[in-house]
């Protein structure tokens, strides 16, 4: 019997989490004299109150759909896959490998060549940690996190001595050819006749990124693969029972998630910079593991979640501009609170919920 | 290189493990226990921030230490909280707190003191002073062990010799203490230290705020023993070294040792010659040697050089038969 109704799982307990979390970094606002109310709303407005705001918010949460969606499939084979950071980071190197090697003529010829080199780096530097735990048992979590700081070391070397641009001082490689740049949306709402300003970086790869959602679902729920991972997820034992290898099972789902955490430089290094700088994920990854927990691993959660922390990025940068005393840092600090409510103290909500329900549950069946 | 070279690259070897050393022994004490922490170098920072910041403000460089280590015992009572009391995810929890400590010390940091996240740069008391061991002036004259003395032992701050001096503490407390015993238990087989009538629950949190004062103290040395303030990062991942250091010497004290001043050596090799010519093979890039911990750690992990196998009950939160 489940001890909770379906929506209470899955609605109220995280929304309650998410209210706790918002509630103690109001706290931490009121706390350095300033009003949160005020500081809320300054957000609101900064992040979705024009069309323009909405297109910086929107690319954010490109990002963090990507990154969310790679910690969420991971989850669903209860691995804990830290290094989105590390991932999307060699993504964009492989993204920036193809755009560069090609004279590109049509974006629409580069856009599935880039989208390839970047899942596949991204999914080749996951490989190596998802194979360690797979035959040698070596923790995931741990392998991932050394390869989140081996990767930003060799994007740095690789950057500052192979491959920027010779004679430059800037640590960063050619501009893309023209034909590599991706439609924004000042370029996708102008075909169909609708005005939008140039500047929000907003770009094909949010489409990319609902579509992305959608196949995350379909293979998750819909196919044999999908129902591998989640058996392998909820028990080993009884996944090896039913003749599903362990080892395949780890490599895929960890390739997966690589690959989509690789996908989010599409967004950052193709769509936006047309350029390959040091760090072009800034955090990302890590925001990936805060919406994965919020959006409780369904694609659709993730991507209302990736959506809020988006909101959150834009919100935030404005807030630094009208609120000097609020440096943009408190973005950190909410999301440090969503993954401690949402994730570790989970149980500090479920329980007195469940015994909430179950209270209740028992006295109308007393009355009945 | 000559024998001048050698001593300064082994004293600033010295200065660099010394941090690791004492995060990596907060780790030992957390992880032996059954709970995983990769806090560490969130606690650090928090350690790092509020150390500097009192100490600027007060001047007391006591006070400090004392600030820090509180703000780090906090945040391991937030991990005790998730992960002991209400059984959530320990990895998730400390990441949670890198993200906490990361982003609060910039903000408060930024609030109080308008400098970008630093603090003011700290001088006199508000620093630890570097100590002259006795004899050392009159020593430095004889060959060899002279200067060693003078050099490298002697002539460094308060919490590196205490951070030395962790090292046999801590062996004796897990290894020939009762405390120690039990510690090791609940991180191995939790349901037989409740069977014999000692609190897992207790036990644990007695290991996760050892590990909180660690921290603490691993912070404090970052700011006011290393540098003169704080700044923004100022970990800048070496609390992930720690636990690399941790995993390298297998969860042992004396091993700790060892793989701190291993790592602690790289980072100076790597600040004293930016880019090492090899003959024969080439010019090892910096970047190779800063990423060499991590390398190492993963060769370890992946069970080719020894294998590294932790505590068997660590990651799970235990949950008493009802």
């Amino acid at each position: 019997m489940d001890r909770m109704p379906r929506w209470a799982d899955i609605v109220l307990v995280p929304l309650i989490n998410l209210v706790l979390a918002f509630f103690v970094s109001g706290l931490v606002v009121l706390s350095i004299g300033e009003n949160p109310v005020e500081a809320m709303q300054i957000m609101l407005r900064g992040s979705v109150g024009s069309a323009t705001a909405w297109g910086y918010t929107l690319f954010h949460a490109t990002n963090f759909i990507f990154t969310g969606l790679a910690v969420a499939v991971a989850f669903h084979a209860r691995m804990f896959n830290i290094g989105g950071e590390g991932q999307a980071l060699v993504g964009g190197l492989g993204a920036a490998l193809v755009a560069l090697s090609v004279p590109w003529p049509h974006w629409a010829l580069a856009l599935p060549a880039t989208i390839l080199g970047a899942a596949l780096f991204g999914a080749a530097w996951a490989a190596i940690p998802a194979w360690l735990q797979a035959r040698r048992g070596s923790h995931i979590v741990i392998t991932t996190i050394m390869f989140n700081f081996i990767a930003a070391a060799l994007l740095v070397y690789l950057l500052v001595n192979v491959i920027k641009v010779p004679g430059s001082m800037a640590p960063e490689t050619a501009r893309f050819p023209e034909g590599a740049h991706l439609p924004s949306a000042h370029d996708m709402l102008g075909w169909i006749g609708i005005p939008y300003s140039k500047s929000p970086p907003v770009n094909i790869s949010f489409l990319l990124a609902i579509l992305a959602s959608v196949g995350v679902w379909a293979l998750i729920w819909r196919t044999r693969l999908g129902f591998a991972i989640r058996a392998f997820g909820h028990s080993e034992p009884a996944a090896v029972y039913a003749g599903i290898s362990p080892t395949r099972i780890i490599m895929a789902a960890m390739l997966i998630s690589g690959g989509l955490a690789g996908l989010m430089a599409v967004n950052t290094v193709v769509g936006e910079g047309e350029r390959l700088v040091i760090d072009h994920v800034q955090g990302a990854g890590f925001v990936g593991i805060a919406v994965a927990l919020m959006g409780r691993s369904h694609p659709f959660g993730v991507f209302l979640a990736a959506v809020l922390f988006g909101m959150l990025y834009q919100g935030g940068v404005e807030l630094q501009f009208e609120m000097p005393a609020v440096s943009r840092e408190m973005i950190l600090v909410i999301q440090a609170l969503v993954i401690l409510f949402t994730g570790a103290l989970d149980n500090m909500v479920r329980i007195p919920m469940e015994n909430l329900f179950l209270g209740l549950r028992r006295r109308r069946k007393g009355k009945a | 290189m000559d024998f001048a070279t050698i001593l300064q690259i082994l004293d600033s070897t010295l200065r660099l493990a010394a941090p690791l050393l004492l995060a990596c022994l907060a780790g030992l004490f957390s992880e032996r226990s059954g709970i995983f922490d990769i806090g560490l170098e969130g606690k650090m920072l928090a350690s790092a921030f509020f150390s500097a910041a009192v100490a600027a403000v007060t001047g007391s460089v006591w006070l400090g230490l004392l600030a820090g280590t509180a703000a780090s015992l906090v945040l391991a009572l937030i991990h005790g909280l998730a992960s002991i009391t209400f059984r959530g995810n320990q990895l998730i929890s400390g990441v949670a707190i890198n993200f906490l400590a990361s982003g609060l010390t910039a903000f408060i940091g930024q609030s109080w003191f308008g400098l970008g996240g630093q603090t003011p740069a700290l001088s006199g008391d508000g620093r630890f002073a570097r100590l002259e061991l006795p004899f050392a002036e009159t020593l430095s004259g004889v060959p060899v062990i002279g200067p060693v003395y003078a050099e490298l032992i002697s002539g460094h701050t308060l919490l590196v010799y205490i951070a030395v001096l962790a090292v046999p503490a801590t062996w004796w407390v897990l290894f020939r203490t009762r405390f120690g015993l039990r510690l090791r238990a609940v991180g191995e087989n939790p349901a037989a230290v409740d069977t014999a009538g000692v609190s897992v629950t207790g036990q644990r949190y007695w290991a996760v705020m050892i590990c909180g004062l660690l921290c603490g103290l691993a912070g404090a040395y970052l700011a006011t023993g290393m540098a003169a303030g704080f700044v923004r990062d100022m970990t800048a991942g070496k609390g992930y070294i720690a636990l690399a250091a941790l995993i390298f010497s297998k969860w042992r004290p004396w091993y700790a040792l060892w793989a701190c001043l291993l790592f602690g050596l790289l980072e100076a090799i790597g600040i004293r010659y930016q880019n090492i010519d090899v003959a024969g093979i080439g010019t090892i890039p910096v970047q190779f040697m800063q990423a060499l911990p991590y390398i190492l750690t993963v060769v370890i992990l992946a069970g080719f050089v020894g294998r590294a196998i932790p505590p068997r009950a660590g990651g799970q939160p235990y949950v008493k038969e009802r």
